[in-house]
């Protein structure tokens, strides 16, 4: 028997067709759903006279453009209002289950599917959501897709899909106090470049991974699209199915076993081959800060900002050159000399539990720094948020503070009140850097958890590890 | 979708590598539950000296002089050449959708981000990949020569310069049959229902549990 990659036993395990060319037919068995890139797809399907295929593959949830405060007054922007009310209308209409606005299950789209054990090892999902790579978390084939796709999932069940490349990203050893799965993305980012999984499925694997929760896990694969690679994955094993017995859409019963049984096979055999293998040590590993405004511009938090003049590569020394003049950062500067203006704590990167205890261990009986004017904490899921007020890390956060929000998408994308103004700086525990990210002109440093935390207590970057 | 025919287009220059899609079309803008007028707001924070909002009059908003696509030479620019990594970031088709809205038909660049890359074909719009060194060579020509126009022949895979020099490039056959005939990917998927029919029905008995 030919010894097959996890992503193999995934694609072959969905494969309705293959047509010319390697252009194939995969069946989707989980369709997540959120209100910024789905209003087209449903308008589509109604001027073609279509309805959806298997509406109980569907699970819809406002999130990118909900407040995190005031929310029982409702939306007051009107644009943003409407495009909720659009996805509450279109689910009502065919059927969709959807966790509405005010609904203690809803949250950030990549937080609430693994919660609800709506992501399962085995399974094929896709949302419209570059982000969706985080289930792949659970051995599951995951990815994101543009709009014209979310019409096709809905009306067929099928993606058109050409196979890619098996990249295996192996972490082994044992990672040092204070560093995260947050810290392992971006120095995974930091090696192979942000077009370096182009092309590529990730599987993440080595001992380091396979010891990280599935918090940690999920962070891991949520990055894997800032690397370039549509798709991350880890293999299934003990911890994943700790992770989703008893959630409510988990199989019960007999159904478990026979499930549990199936999903002991979601792994890469041995021998098999991938295309391209990159191998760190987790010893290696410090908490990590990204200066520029790439999730690849990223260095060590006892490093400095980077000199452009000392760069050989050309186009990386005029993009290096141009970020620091966006970030408004000095060559050499060390980093823990970089103040913040604004915190942001949470996203489908880090607005999980294990993510809100971190930082609450960091903050607790602190406070947040003078010349910090905003640190603000949105849990990424009203189940979340209830899990840490029964734990008293509301308390902690409000008493340092720090702002307490309801669930969404927030200030990592800045498309509802939460953002940056011209020229602030901030510490994020979101994904991406991108300029004029988190509102315009604002500027953007990737962090986890606790080395967000951590700014925001000392007003600028300190090494949380050390803490 | 309309039918990608042979055409000649001219040629705007992006000199920056990994344009993301915050940078394509900035996230105020993905509020809309539309499919169209996200042209005038394409590349909006390079574009424009102010801050845009959705609904605002663009023809009124202050240009900014330094951007490429501000400058009269490049005005009904219809093949935009670009730097490796293009389109990375988000999955939103509002990043196509604003290209092709604004007048764009090919984009060319030594590499492209995966979903970007998938998502100009539902939308008419032709992602080319040439090497690097070709890339630079467009770059210096584009500045030398104003007015430069490239001849774009889907049918027969090449770019033919002003010079005659052509370059040839790839694409999948079947992204290239819909292009060419202006196919709807969903249709196509339709003609095999019974086998994803066939499909799904031993996939339920096999996990039934992905089916409650």
């Amino acid at each position: 028997m030919i010894a097959e990659t996890l992503y193999d036993k995934l694609w072959n395990s969905h494969l309705v067709r293959t047509g010319p060319e390697g252009t194939a037919l995969l069946y989707i068995d989980r369709h997540l759903v959120h209100e910024v890139t789905s209003p087209q797809a449903f308008e589509g399907m109604r001027m073609a006279r279509r309805k959806p295929w298997r509406t109980g593959s569907m699970l819809a949830v406002p999130d990118h453009n909900v407040p995190t405060t005031h929310r029982s007054g409702g939306i007051t922007d009107p644009v943003s209002r409407l495009q909720v009310e659009t996805l509450d209308a279109n689910c009502a209409e065919l059927g969709i289950t959807e966790f509405g606005m005010n609904d203690i299950r809803q949250g950030v789209v990549h937080v609430i599917g693994p919660e609800q054990g709506a992501t399962l090892p085995g399974m094929t999902v896709v949302c419209g959501d570059s982000h969706t790579s985080t289930h792949g978390a659970f051995g599951a084939l995951a990815h994101g897709i543009g709009t014209s796709e979310v019409e096709h999932v809905m009306a067929t069940q099928c993606l058109v899909a050409k196979k890619s490349k098996a990249m295996l990203v192996k972490v082994e050893g044992k990672l040092g106090r204070g560093v995260t799965a947050k810290d392992i993305a971006l120095a995974i980012i930091g090696k192979i470049g942000t077009a370096g999984g182009t092309g590529y499925a990730i599987e993440f694997g080595g001992d380091t991974v396979r010891g990280l929760s599935m918090e940690g896990r999920m962070t891991l694969c949520n990055m894997a699209i800032e690397a370039g690679a549509r798709a991350g994955m880890v293999a299934a094993d003990e911890t994943t199915f700790a992770y989703i017995k008893g959630r409510p859409f988990a199989p019960q019963g007999g159904q478990w076993d026979k499930a549990v049984t199936y999903w002991r096979t979601l792994h890469s055999d041995a021998g098999a081959k991938f295309d391209a293998v990159a191998e760190l040590d987790a010893a290696q590993i410090k908490p990590q800060v990204t200066w520029g405004t790439s999730p690849e511009m990223v260095v060590a938090v006892d490093g400095r900002v980077p000199d452009p003049a000392a760069m050989t590569d050309t186009g990386k020394r005029e993009g290096a050159q141009r970020a620091l003049q966006y970030m408004g950062l000095q060559a050499n500067t060390p980093i823990t000399e970089i103040k913040v203006d604004k915190v942001f704590i949470g996203s489908c990167t880090n607005g999980r539990i294990e993510d809100m205890r971190a930082a609450a261990a960091v903050a607790r009986g602190k406070k947040v720094a003078p010349n910090v004017k905003l640190a603000l904490v949105v849990p990424g899921s009203g189940l979340v948020k209830q899990q840490a007020e029964q734990e008293g890390l509301d308390k902690i956060f409000i008493a340092a503070g720090f702002e307490w929000r309801d669930p969404g998408c927030s200030m990592c994308l800045a498309m509802n009140d939460d953002r940056l103004e011209p020229g602030e700086r901030c510490a994020s525990t979101s994904n991406r850097n991108f300029e004029g990210r988190q509102g315009q002109g604002g500027r953007t440093h990737l962090v986890s958890p606790a080395m967000a935390a951590a700014a925001a207590i000392a007003g600028h970057f300190v090494d949380a590890s050390k803490l | 979708m309309q039918k990608f025919e042979k055409f000649t287009g001219l040629v705007a220059p992006l000199d920056r590598a990994n344009v993301d899609t915050d940078a394509i079309i900035p996230k105020q803008f993905l509020k809309s539950i539309k499919r169209s007028g996200f042209g005038p707001n394409l590349f909006d924070e390079w574009r424009y000296l102010d801050h845009g909002e959705p609904g605002q009059d663009c023809s009124c908003r202050p240009l900014n002089p330094d951007f490429v696509l501000n400058q009269a030479r490049y005005q009904g620019a219809q093949i935009l050449l670009a730097r490796e990594n293009f389109g990375c970031g988000s999955s939103r088709e509002h990043a196509p959708w604003a290209l092709a809205d604004y007048g764009f038909r090919v984009i060319i660049a030594p590499s492209f981000a995966d979903i970007f890359f998938n998502n100009c074909f539902k939308n008419g719009l032709l992602p080319i990949r040439l090497a690097a060194e070709q890339v630079d060579a467009l770059f210096r020509a584009v500045e030398a020569q104003p007015g430069f126009a490239l001849v774009v022949d889907l049918v027969r895979q090449n770019l033919t310069a002003p010079d005659g020099v052509t370059y040839q490039f790839e694409v999948d056959e079947f992204r290239k049959h819909c292009l060419l005939n202006g196919l709807d990917d969903i249709g196509l998927t339709l003609q095999h229902q019974a086998e994803i029919k066939a499909f799904e029905a031993k996939h339920r008995a096999a996990q039934p549990w992905l089916f409650v």
